[in-house]
């Protein structure tokens, strides 16, 4: 569903600054494939985020989603294979749009924009039903600017959105990092049930070690820009914390720096 | 100054605050919609009037004139929005450069620094000839809320379709609408070229009005457009939500701006310091939302909210 070809990307190239994000990375989901990411702070994850949904090209290799070469094209139009939560919940929704009007922009994800109504009355039923799973009482807000919400609703939102027109793989970049923890839990638990329910190909980078050993069914640790480490099936499932941190000290050579992680 | 002097400059200062509402709607769909401060308007406003007046000048029926005026304006609109998206260049810088250019542009169009057309021997639309002893139809304030009402209903339908709100989308949330598969950049440019075409619209509208254009007519048409956004606003934000009564309260704005202008010319202000004190009362506009959240805001509620 996913492949990415020997992709390598230097932020800053020839200077002082120059920062090589992506080292030769190679990785191919399968579909129906729920990937969790973790590696330390710089490790190129969000990196490799970004590389997918085409923010910029990379320097060296392809990306191909679902067979169709996508290297080449611009953000909003490889768009269309792609659903996408930020870890800044105010960076996937339009704060001074309508929750309702949000979820049509969603809905057109990958279509013409026309000439016609840009929202129908019966896509708002649609919206209502699926506002209703997210049990947050954003069913009754439907006019509601999403500026309003709150920071976990907006997210929970952008995640709607992200999967309102299936899209070919799903990218959640910390997506609950800056939420509070019950909210943090809540967020991903409904990630959890519509990835799920829709069989969604999914990479899910994650700060939490527990979150990435619980959910998906398959965990990548990234390092200096590759993949070091990819478990997946009966391992995975079998996995602790401690493992993890020894074999990425074996896989490094390093230890795991990232207070972060630890802490968490 | 008697009050009957006052009221007899209420017409003329009503149409040409309709004029410039008009103006100031292409500022507003800059500015508020696209989130884009777009300073090409100084010279998009002179060359839909140029471009009118001369080309009605040279034999040119008067509805030619003014479709071709918008296109003008659509044209530098399409101009400023390139240098922004397709050479990097950031939008203030981006609508200077055009403004700039358009000040040669817009001599070389009239061919000198002013082109008069007079009312008696041409027939214009708007005219401050035509604000009194005329048919209501032909009556220059009935026509400029005409012009007004019809563009705010195609703004509205405009901003309603799939198209409309990808733009605003575009104006709200540059990232979010990329991950929606919208064309941010193209979207911008679109963005620009309706406002200038509105601009330029504003333009031939006065040129007509007040019988001739002239090269430094648009100079500070930003902060006039700006003062009519803010005025309107203020005074009316509270009422009007609703998107086609946010520009009925833009074509107000105007008109309260012209109205007050008048005012204070009559009053024996030196007209001379008209612009400076526009630009003040811009400014301290623009300065109320920044002091209030730095001196008056509220402590932010701590703790989680009911759904979080």
């Amino acid at each position: 569903m996913l492949e990415i070809r020997n992709v390598s990307k230097t932020f800053n190239p020839g200077t002082i600054n120059a920062k090589t994000a992506l080292d030769n990375l190679n990785l191919t989901l399968n579909a129906g494939d729920f990937v969790t990411v973790i590696g330390g702070n710089g490790a190129g994850k969000s990196t490799m985020l970004n590389a997918i949904a085409g923010v910029w090209k990379p320097d060296a290799g392809s990306i191909h989603i679902d067979g169709t070469n996508v290297t080449g094209m611009p953000e909003y139009r490889r768009a269309r294979f792609l659903g996408r939560v930020f870890q800044d919940p105010m960076m996937g929704t339009a704060a001074d749009m309508g929750i309702e009007e949000n979820l049509a922009l969603a809905l057109r994800r990958g279509q013409r924009r026309t000439m016609r109504w840009g929202i129908t009355a019966s896509e708002r039923e649609m919206y209502r039903e699926k506002l209703k799973m997210l049990n947050l009482g954003l069913e009754n807000r439907m006019t509601s600017k999403v500026g309003l919400l709150s920071g976990g609703q907006r997210q929970a939102l952008t995640l709607l959105m992200a999967t309102l027109k299936q899209p070919k793989v799903l990218l959640l970049d910390e997506h609950t990092a800056a939420l509070d923890p019950k909210t943090a839990a809540l967020v991903l638990q409904l990630s959890d049930q519509i990835i799920r329910e829709n069989n969604l190909t999914t990479l899910m980078i994650t700060h939490n070690m527990h979150d990435a050993i619980q959910h998906g069914n398959r965990l990548i640790m990234m390092h200096e820009g590759h993949v070091i480490l990819d478990i997946s099936g009966e391992a995975k499932k079998k996995l602790t914390v401690e493992e993890l941190l020894e074999q990425f000290s074996v896989a490094s050579g390093k230890q795991f720096a990232s207070d972060r992680a630890l802490l968490s | 100054m008697s009050l009957t002097t006052l009221l007899a400059a209420m017409p003329g200062a009503i149409s040409q605050g309709v004029i410039w509402g008009i103006m100031a709607i292409g500022v507003y769909i800059t500015y508020k919609v696209l989130d884009f401060s777009d300073l090409t308007v100084d010279g998009s406003i002179c060359t839909g009037a140029a471009v009118c007046v001369v080309l009605m000048i040279n034999g040119v029926s008067l509805p030619i004139a003014m479709v071709a005026a918008v296109a003008a304006g659509m044209l530098t609109g399409l101009v400023t929005g390139l240098f922004h998206t397709f050479m990097g260049i950031p939008a203030i810088l981006a609508g200077i450069l055009t403004q700039l250019s358009l000040y040669s542009v817009n001599l070389k169009i009239m061919g000198k620094a002013n082109q008069a057309i007079n009312a008696r021997n041409y027939d214009l639309l708007v005219s401050m000839q035509k604000l009194r002893n005329v048919p209501f139809y032909e009556n220059t304030i009935f026509i400029v809320l005409l012009f007004s009402a019809v563009m705010i209903a195609v703004l509205y339908w405009f901003f309603g379709t799939e198209a409309g709100c990808s733009l605003r989308a575009t104006g709200s949330n540059l990232n979010m609408s990329r991950a929606q598969g919208i064309n941010t950049n193209f979207n911008k440019v679109l963005g620009l070229m309706i406002s200038n075409g509105i601009v330029a619209l504003a333009g031939a509208l006065l040129a007509q009005y007040q019988g001739f254009a002239e090269v430094q007519m648009g100079r500070g048409a930003i902060v006039i457009g700006l003062a009519a956004v803010i005025i309107g606003e203020a005074l009316f934000g509270k009422i009007f939500r609703n998107f086609a009564l946010r520009m009925v309260s833009v074509i107000l704005g105007g008109i309260v701006y012209y109205i007050v202008y008048q005012t204070v010319i009559l009053f024996g202000l030196d007209p001379d310091l008209l612009k400076m004190l526009s630009a003040l009362v811009v400014a301290t506009f623009l300065a109320v939302p920044h002091w209030k959240n730095k001196w008056f805001a509220k402590p932010a509620k701590k703790g989680g909210t009911d759904h979080a």
